[in-house]
C-alpha cells in the first residue's frame, strides 16, 4: 500500500491539547492566579514550615516549655517572654506556651491532608461509581443512583458525627483515619452524579459507538474512553470540594470530633482560641484569617478552573 | 479463511429489528435478506430512517437493547451466525473481521485521546502488538490513507485534523486489522464534495488492495453507480429492489427506485424544476397493510394499498417488491 498525496498543508502542527488552552485560560483569571499562588504557599509553607522553625529556633509544634513555671504562658506576637520583641514567635504563642506559627503550620498540614485525601476517595468512589451507573443504563443506572438519593437524603454531617463518636479511636492518629473514612464516604454522591451525567450525554456519542464497534470491552470503553471525558467538570468539581471538606473538618474539630491533641488543624486550634476570645485574641485570630485565606484562595482556584475547562458552563 | 471461493462472505436472512417506542413499535428492519461475495462492494440505498443503518449496525450486533431488538434473522458471517454468538465472540469478530466507519468523523473519534493511542487500541487489542509494533502499525497505516507527515501527526489530537483527515484516519483504523468486510455508513456524508471524492478514491483503492468486501451505506446515488457491484435499495424497513449497479441504473424495476433516480440533478439538462418524489416516508411505527409505498407512489393502483406488495424476481439477480414489478422492468 502506498501513501496517496494530498494537497495538505504538511507544515509541522505542534500539537496543542485541551489542557494547554485551559492553563492559558486560567493564567488570564487574575483572582485565579492569585488563589494558585496562595494555595501553592500555603501548601509549601505548611509541608516545611514545621521544619524550618525546629531548625531555627528549636521547638516542635507540640514543644511545651517546661521551663516556664509562670501561669500564663501565652504571649502576643512577636513578644518575648519578658515581654520584649522578638522573632522566636511571630503569631504568639498558646496556652501552654506552644509556637502559634508552628501550631498553625501543622494544622495547615493536616488541614490541607484532610482535605485533599478525602477528596481524592470522593474522586476514586464518585467517578467510579457514576460512570459505571450512566454507562450501564436501564435498571442497574436506576438502581445505582437510588442508592445514592438515600444517602444524599441522610443529613451528612450527623452522620459524621454518628460514625466519628461510634467508632471513637484512642489514637490521635486512628481518630485522623476514621475522619478520612467518613468525610471521604459521604461526600463522593455529588461527584457520582455529575459523573454520571456527563457520561449519560457521552455515551451516545459516535466514538462510543466507533468503539464498541472496533471492539473494545466496557470496562475499558468507560475507563479509558469516557472517564477521561469527564475529567473537565470532575477536576473543577474536585476543587470546589477540598475547601469544603476542609471546612467540614474544621467545624468537626470545633466540635471537638475531629483532630485530636497534641495534632492541630485549624478547626481544633480555632476551637481552643475561642475559649479564651477576650483575654489572648491571637489565638484565634491566626488560625481563622489561615483557613479563611486558603478556603477563599481554593474556591477562587476552583472557579478559575471551571472557567478555564468548561468555558461553556460559565454564568455571568 | 475458511469459506470457500463461491461462499458468501456474509449472509443476512430474514433480518428483524423492531424498537419499543412509546409511539408503538418501530420495525426498522422488517425481513431484510441479502448476500455479499468475497472482494464485492454493495451499496445499500436508501432516504433517512429507511433502515440502512439499522441494518448494519444488527449485522455486527450493535443495537441498543433496549429499546431496540433483533427480533429475527441470521447473520451468517464466514459460515457462523453472528446473532446466535457470545458477546465476547462478537468483540472478537468487529474491528478484526468486520470493521465500521461511521458518517460524522468529528464526533467518532474520541476528543482525549491523541490519534495514535485511537489507532494503537485496534492492533493491541485484536492482533497481540506490543505499544512499539502498534505504534509503528499506526503510522504505517496513517502514510496508506495518505496523512502527510504521519509521525509527527500521530501525536495530536482529533480536533487538530479537518473532517476529511479524520475520516481518513476513521479508515486507517477501521483497515489497521485487515478485515475481510468494511462497513462504511454513509462515510461522505459530512465532507464537502471534494473531499468527498478524495475519501472514496481512498475507499476504492484501499479495497482493491486489500481485497476488502465493503458495504457502502449512502442517500447519494451517484456514489453508488460509481463504487459499487451490487445495489439495494431500501424503504421503511424493506428491500424495495435489488440488483447488479448497471442493472439498476439502466432498468429498474421499481417505482420507487425510479423516482430516486428521477431525482437525481441531470447537470447537463437545461433548467428546469428538480425532480422530487411527493410526500414523505411513512410512520413505520404505523404502516398500513398495502405496500408502504402506495401512497407517494405516481402508478399506484387499488391492490396497492390492499395488498403487501410481492418480491419479484426479474431475473436471478434482480428482485423488486410491487406488485407491478414486470410493468415498470418492462419499461
Amino acid at each position: 500500500m502506498t501513501p496517496i498525496d494530498t494537497e495538505i498543508d504538511t507544515e509541522l502542527v505542534r500539537g496543542t491539547s485541551l489542557w494547554r488552552d485551559a492553563w492559558r485560560r486560567l493564567l488570564k483569571n487574575k483572582l485565579a492566579v492569585f488563589g494558585l499562588i496562595i494555595v501553592a504557599l500555603v501548601t509549601i509553607a505548611s509541608i516545611i514550615g514545621p521544619t524550618v522553625i525546629k531548625r531555627a529556633f528549636g521547638f516542635t509544634p507540640d514543644y511545651i516549655p517546661t521551663s516556664d513555671v509562670r501561669l500564663i504562658r501565652s504571649f502576643p506576637p512577636f513578644t518575648g517572654p519578658n515581654g520584649e520583641f522578638s522573632w522566636a514567635h511571630p503569631m504568639g504563642t498558646d496556652n501552654a506556651g506552644r509556637d502559634q506559627l508552628a501550631r498553625v503550620l501543622q494544622g495547615g498540614q493536616i488541614s490541607l491532608f484532610v482535605g485533599i485525601i478525602s477528596t481524592l476517595v470522593s474522586l476514586i468512589i464518585g467517578v467510579s461509581y457514576g460512570a459505571i451507573a450512566g454507562y450501564a443504563g436501564g435498571r442497574v443506572d436506576n438502581a445505582m443512583m437510588r442508592v445514592v438519593d438515600v444517602l444524599y437524603s441522610l443529613p451528612y454531617v450527623i452522620v459524621v458525627i454518628v460514625l466519628l463518636s461510634m467508632f471513637r479511636s484512642q489514637t490521635p492518629r486512628g481518630q485522623l483515619i476514621l475522619l478520612f473514612v467518613a468525610l471521604g464516604s459521604v461526600s463522593w454522591l455529588t461527584m457520582a452524579r455529575i459523573v454520571r451525567g456527563q457520561v449519560l450525554s457521552l455515551k451516545n456519542q459516535e466514538f462510543v459507538l466507533a468503539a464498541r464497534a472496533t471492539g473494545v470491552t466496557a470496562p475499558r470503553i468507560i475507563f479509558r474512553h469516557l472517564v477521561p471525558n469527564t475529567l473537565g467538570p470532575v477536576i473543577v468539581y474536585a476543587t470546589l470540594t477540598i475547601p469544603q471538606i476542609m471546612l467540614t473538618e474544621a467545624f468537626l474539630s470545633f466540635l471537638g470530633f475531629g483532630v485530636q491533641a497534641p495534632l492541630a488543624s485549624w478547626g481544633s486550634l480555632a476551637a481552643d482560641g475561642v475559649q479564651n476570645i477576650a483575654i489572648f485574641p491571637w489565638q484565634l485570630i491566626f488560625p481563622g484569617v489561615t483557613m479563611a485565606l486558603t478556603l477563599f484562595s481554593l474556591n477562587f482556584l476552583g472557579d478559575g478552573l471551571r472557567d478555564a475547562l468548561d468555558p461553556q458552563m460559565r454564568t455571568t | 479463511m475458511s469459506a470457500s471461493a463461491d461462499g458468501a462472505l456474509l449472509e443476512v436472512r430474514n433480518l428483524r429489528t423492531y424498537f419499543d417506542t412509546d409511539d408503538g413499535v418501530v420495525k426498522a428492519v422488517d425481513d431484510v435478506s441479502f448476500q455479499l461475495q468475497r472482494g464485492e462492494t454493495l451499496g445499500i440505498v436508501g432516504e433517512s430512517g429507511s433502515g440502512k443503518s439499522v441494518t448494519n449496525l444488527s449485522i455486527i450486533r450493535l443495537i441498543q437493547e433496549p429499546p431496540g431488538k433483533i427480533v429475527s434473522g441470521e447473520v451468517i458471517f464466514k459460515g457462523q451466525d453472528i446473532l446466535s454468538l457470545r458477546p465476547a465472540a462478537v468483540r472478537k469478530i468487529r474491528g478484526r473481521r468486520i470493521a465500521m466507519i461511521f458518517q460524522d468523523p468529528m464526533t467518532s473519534l474520541n476528543p482525549f485521546m491523541k490519534i495514535s493511542k485511537q489507532l494503537m487500541e485496534m492492533t493491541q487489542l485484536h492482533l497481540g502488538h506490543t505499544k512499539t509494533q502498534a505504534y509503528e502499525h499506526a503510522i504505517r497505516m496513517l502514510e496508506t490513507v495518505g496523512i502527510p507527515d504521519a509521525r509527527s501527526r500521530a501525536g495530536s489530537y482529533p480536533h487538530e485534523f479537518s473532517g476529511g483527515m479524520r475520516q481518513r484516519v476513521m479508515i486507517a483504523m477501521a483497515l489497521s486489522c485487515e478485515p475481510e468486510l468494511l462497513i462504511a455508513d454513509e462515510p461522505t456524508t459530512a465532507l464537502d464534495v471534494t473531499i468527498q471524492a478524495q475519501i472514496l478514491e481512498l475507499i476504492r483503492k484501499l479495497k482493491q488492495e486489500t481485497g476488502t468486501s465493503v458495504i457502502l451505506i449512502t442517500h447519494d446515488l451517484g456514489v453508488v453507480a460509481g463504487m459499487t457491484d451490487h445495489v439495494i435499495v431500501m424503504y421503511a424497513g424493506k428491500i424495495f429492489e435489488q440488483a447488479k449497479t448497471k442493472e439498476l441504473f439502466a432498468r429498474p424495476g421499481n417505482p420507487y427506485t425510479k423516482g430516486l433516480l428521477r431525482s437525481v440533478p441531470d447537470p447537463t439538462a437545461e433548467q428546469g424544476k428538480l425532480y422530487q418524489i411527493p410526500g414523505l416516508p411513512p410512520d413505520v411505527a404505523h404502516l398500513k397493510p398495502g405496500c408502504p409505498f402506495a401512497e407517494r407512489c405516481d402508478r399506484v393502483e387499488e391492490i396497492c394499498r390492499r395488498e403487501f406488495p410481492p418480491f419479484v424476481e426479474l431475473t436471478p439477480d434482480h428482485h423488486s417488491l410491487c406488485h407491478f414489478a414486470n410493468e415498470v422492468y418492462g419499461g
